[in-house]
């Protein structure tokens, strides 16, 4: 039985192992968080401590990110800020990090993708242009990402032009060179579909790859609209690269590193560093597992920042615990898309409202997801 | 060029900081011009110059100069 989750296999602990050891991990983040980040003692002073469940440990919500500095860390101490992609032009989230949270990331990302990219590093083809890393000390969502799963690849070739077109040349050569060995592509969701799938096809290219694993995430809100289901995904990405394994993770700037990766079963998988609780939204009750709600998600990592436990804005469902037909251990999952409008703007009403931290009674989660 | 030296050139190139600042105590992200995006650069660097294949925990454990020549040493390179 492991002693510290973050020294475990991301998928090898059991729920009677991993529950205490994760409720110990993340009482002690909110008591350090309580004690360096001021913002966040004011809203949480009061906890009952010791928590005896998962659902007792306080969240904060992801807008909050949008809207203060929240750190733990002086201020000399930031290495790299993170910021989301702000999709709707809103001010994105930011996140700062310490060099101690970024190792911590960059070891649990490392070996959650060991799982299923193994632990040689494979020739890398991106699903990007070369632009999206500009700046070496402030990253965007998708260039962090890019960044954080670069370490994994060798031969790091970008398959789109700065203007997003395809860069045919570099794709072919990339084939023509590893082709029929083990290479691992990773891009955002929407991206590999629009300007990757969707333009080799317009091209009439068709790459026989005999090994690849393809990894992808950012979402599927724009895939649905265009009615686009990942089974189709898929399929597109098999006529069309080959022999290709496909993977989507869900995953977040404000929870960079505990990501959560789909099996072969097309279900989400928390690692040992991580889980994920699904709440009703209004009385934020936690959900009976196959019943859907708000995702609620905790990891073990954000030291430099109060990040541990955050409501999201997605929807989703539990689907199991330790009982997957893919054989991994951990809460497995399912993601149904954004919260509708006036589901979010309840939330907002209650968790973005300045008052709470003046007035720190007034958002704390009192358990109330028993 | 002797592996010790030639580990050292590797990190001068790959951080781009003069030769006085690397030492055994020397640790990644302790300055700023070893940050990931240099890691890579000196990973890329380190394969060439010793023709090696480091994999992923390599990069992950190569958290100092002096844990670069440790892990090389798994490789037979005595720096």
């Amino acid at each position: 039985m492991p002693t510290n989750l973050l020294d475990a296999s991301p998928y090898g602990v059991a729920a009677a192992d991993k529950t205490p050891l994760l409720l110990q991990g993340l009482q002690a983040l909110t008591q350090h968080h309580q004690q360096h980040c001021l913002p966040y003692q004011r809203l949480f002073a009061n906890q009952a401590l010791p928590y005896t469940q998962l659902s007792d440990v306080p969240f904060l919500t992801v807008p909050l990110f949008k809207q203060r500095q929240l750190t733990s860390i002086p201020e000399a101490d930031i290495s790299k800020v993170l910021t989301s992609s702000g999709t709707t032009g809103t001010v994105p989230s930011r996140i700062y990090l310490d060099a101690d949270t970024a190792k911590l990331q960059s070891r649990v990302l490392v070996k959650i993708m060991q799982e299923w990219l193994g632990k040689q590093r494979l020739p890398m083809l991106i699903w990007d242009s070369p632009s999206v890393i500009q700046s070496r000390d402030s990253f965007s969502a998708r260039g962090a990402g890019i960044q954080g799963l670069s370490f994994l690849g060798r031969h790091h070739t970008y398959a789109l032009n700065d203007d997003m077109s395809l860069n045919v040349p570099a794709i072919t050569d990339f084939f023509n060179c590893f082709g029929t060995e083990p290479v691992f592509m990773f891009g955002f969701t929407f991206m590999v579909w629009k300007f990757g799938l969707q333009a080799l096809k317009e091209h009439n290219l068709k790459l026989n790859f005999a090994n690849a694993v393809l990894i992808h995430s950012g979402g599927w809100k724009k895939l649905e609209d265009e009615a686009v289901s990942a089974r189709t995904f898929n399929a597109t990405a098999q006529e069309l690269l080959g022999q290709i394994r496909v993977h989507n993770f869900y995953g977040m700037v404000e929870q960079v590193g505990s990501i959560f990766v789909a099996c072969e079963e097309g279900h989400l998988h928390c690692p040992s560093y991580a889980d994920v609780l699904v709440r009703t939204p209004g009385s934020w009750q936690v959900m009976p597992t196959g019943e859907a709600g708000v995702l609620q998600v905790l990891s073990l990592l954000p030291k430099s920042y109060p990040g541990h436990s955050l409501l999201t804005e997605d929807r989703g469902r539990i689907l199991g615990e330790d009982n997957c037909a893919c054989g991994r251990k951990g809460k497995y999952f399912e993601v149904l898309g954004r919260m509708a409008k006036v589901e979010a703007r309840g939330c907002s009403d209650t968790f973005e409202d300045n008052k709470p931290f003046e007035n720190g009674d007034t958002l704390v989660n009192k358990g109330a997801g028993q | 060029m002797m592996a010790a030296e030639k580990l050292k050139q590797a990190f001068v190139k790959s951080l781009a900081v003069p030769e006085s600042v690397i030492t055994d105590s020397l640790e990644y992200n302790s300055i700023k011009e070893w940050d990931s995006t240099a890691h890579m650069i000196l990973i890329a660097e380190l394969e060439d110059v010793f023709d090696v294949m480091l994999d992923t925990d390599d990069i992950i454990d190569m958290s100092s100069y002096a844990k670069a020549k440790e892990i090389l040493r798994k490789y037979d390179i005595d720096c």
